[in-house]
């Protein structure tokens, strides 16, 4: 079965806002058990704030450190997800029970994860063609 | 179609006939299953082009198959087999050629199941116009897998550039392979939900090709009939719903009056000026029982509503005799369903016919304020004709002179245009 990541995004907000959400930590809680009963969770993380970022980038065999995320949007990355689902439309309807997803600004990219078996298929044909 | 056969002007080739045919009343069919058995939409519609291409020799030389859908579903898995064979990066290889044998073993069985052949084809529908793809490459991929147009003529029609075009249909099939879009019909819960999106993309089709918001041909025939096609198959595979035959109806009486739609010059023609005898009377008939049918499974929707509008247009001996206050009614009830300011425009028109022009622009003059509006051609060439009507000349002109700046339609423009010149004449 295919896995995919799900990354949470949302605007900053005001404390007063983020205490509410806070207050909303047992829907969180209840959607990761069931998601691991259902047998569908493979990885979740909550992010520290964004000012915590450092981007890595390597340019002509130096590294450079840059503080701060790799790109400054409104929304920041603050969450993900890795499920194992049948297929996307499952995936879907997972993204959509996830108390972010319904926030102001907040937002669920869903992206497929390359299968591992593929990789070993591609590097197998790349060897036979050397 | 694209099939790699020659075709010489005038020459009698049964052959490429038959080809032809199966190409264009069997594609969908035999692609539909195939993809089922691949598991793969680009692979599938490749063995697909392939026996369409090998056909033409293979049936000069030993005649037309009894059943030539079934020839060509044949020739396609196997086709299938050896592109499997031949692809070295696909890691369950093996045994998705095992499953293709087992497959090819057991085709006589496979062929006689009508049923999975009609489930396949709704697998496609409903994949091809999943949300998670975005809408331009719902219609093409429909288009292409579905209605068996070329990619070339798809992007004609739509004024896109043919590599543009196919740019769009590749990454749509490959989101729906990496993804894993599921190749299936939605479970019930979403069946109502999908299948709305399914209508909404033909519907798209059907009106792409009827009004042509851009460029010069008023008309482009191929899609309506493309999305006609499809409103048929999807009433085949979906008879118990109420807006499958609703949106077949809409799109059967609209497509009667095509040919009454542009004059000999190729000039629009008003509803209300058009030539009644020009409509075809065996496609109203056809469109008037599909309402029917739909009416009789006592779902309301908004199909069924602008179809009904539609007929009593149609089914008005001349344009006056048509019944507004009816049409304004259901434009109402329209509203109640589907809240759009279109949808208020139009029922400030019918009440315009029914109740006067000040009682139309009482509802229309609210709408100028509407910002979806404010670029709406049809809203100010619609004022403009209640204004005349009401004797504001000088507001009537204002009113075409914004509509026809709005107009990216040079058929339409030029209608407006002698409509205002009509006025000026008068004035």
């Amino acid at each position: 079965m295919p896995n995919y990541l799900l990354m949470l995004y949302a605007p900053e907000v005001e404390p007063a806002e983020q205490a509410e959400r806070e207050a909303e930590m047992p829907l969180w809680l209840e959607l990761n058990e069931s998601l691991q009963e259902a047998g569908l969770l493979v990885a979740t993380g909550r992010l520290r704030p964004v000012e915590t970022a450092t981007t890595v980038r390597v340019r002509d065999g130096e590294t450079e450190l840059t503080d701060g995320p790799f790109a400054v949007t409104k929304e920041v990355l603050g969450g993900y997800y890795v499920l194992e689902c049948r297929d996307l439309d499952e995936a879907l309807e997972q993204a959509a029970r996830i108390p972010l997803a319904r926030y102001r600004g907040g937002s669920v990219e869903v992206r497929p994860i390359v299968d591992m078996s593929e990789l070993d298929a591609l590097r197998a044909a790349a060897a036979e063609r050397a | 179609m694209s099939t790699g056969s020659e075709r010489r002007p005038g020459a009698d080739d049964p052959a490429a006939d038959a080809v032809a045919l199966t190409f264009r009343e069997e594609r969908a069919a035999v692609l539909a299953t195939l993809i089922r058995h691949v598991g793969d939409f680009q692979l599938a519609e490749d063995a697909v082009q392939d026996a369409f291409a090998s056909a033409v020799a293979a049936w000069r030389r030993d005649g037309v198959p009894a059943n030539p859908g079934a020839w060509i579903t044949v020739a396609a898995r196997r086709r299938a087999i050896d592109r499997l064979r031949r692809d070295r990066s696909l890691a369950d290889r093996a045994e998705r050629v095992a499953e293709l044998v087992r497959l090819e073993a057991q085709e006589e069985a496979a062929m006689s199941d009508e049923s999975a052949i009609v489930d396949d084809r709704l697998r496609l529908i409903f994949t091809c116009c999943h949300p998670a793809l975005d809408l331009p490459a719902r219609v093409a991929l429909t288009l292409r897998a579905l209605g068996g147009l070329t990619t070339a003529e798809i992007a004609r029609a739509f004024l896109v550039s043919e590599p543009a075009m196919g740019k769009r249909i590749v990454r749509a099939k490959r989101k729906i392979a990496d993804a894993h879009i599921p190749y299936r019909v939605p479970e019930d819960e979403e069946l109502l939900d999908r299948l709305r999106g399914v209508l909404r993309v033909v519907y798209l089709i059907f009106n792409e090709g009827y009004s042509a918001s851009e460029g010069d041909r008023l008309v482009r025939g191929g899609l309506c009939s493309e999305a006609i096609r499809l409103g048929l198959l999807l009433r085949d595979l979906m008879p118990d719903d109420a807006e499958v035959w609703g949106l077949l109806a809409l799109m059967l009486l609209h497509d009667a009056r095509r040919a009454a739609r542009i004059d000999g010059e190729g000039r629009y023609v008003a509803l209300d000026e058009q030539d009644r005898a020009s409509w075809d009377r065996g496609r109203i008939a056809e469109g008037l029982r599909a309402l029917e049918r739909a009416v009789r499974l006592r779902r309301p929707g908004e199909y069924q509503l602008q179809a009904a509008i539609t007929a009593l247009h149609i089914q008005a001996a001349d344009a006056e005799a048509t019944d507004w206050a009816q049409i304004a009614e259901l434009y109402g009830a329209l509203a109640q369903l589907n809240p759009s300011p279109v949808v208020e425009l139009n029922r400030a028109a019918a009440v315009g016919f029914a109740a006067g022009p000040e009682a139309g622009l009482e509802l229309l003059t609210p709408l100028l304020g509407e910002p979806a509006l404010a670029r709406y051609q049809p809203l100010h060439a619609a004022h403009a004709e209640l204004l005349r009507r009401a004797g504001d000349l000088p507001g009537a002109e204002r009113a075409y002179e914004r509509a026809i700046a709005l107009s990216a339609n040079t058929v339409e423009r030029a209608e407006l245009e002698s409509r205002l010149h009509g006025l000026r004449r008068r004035g």
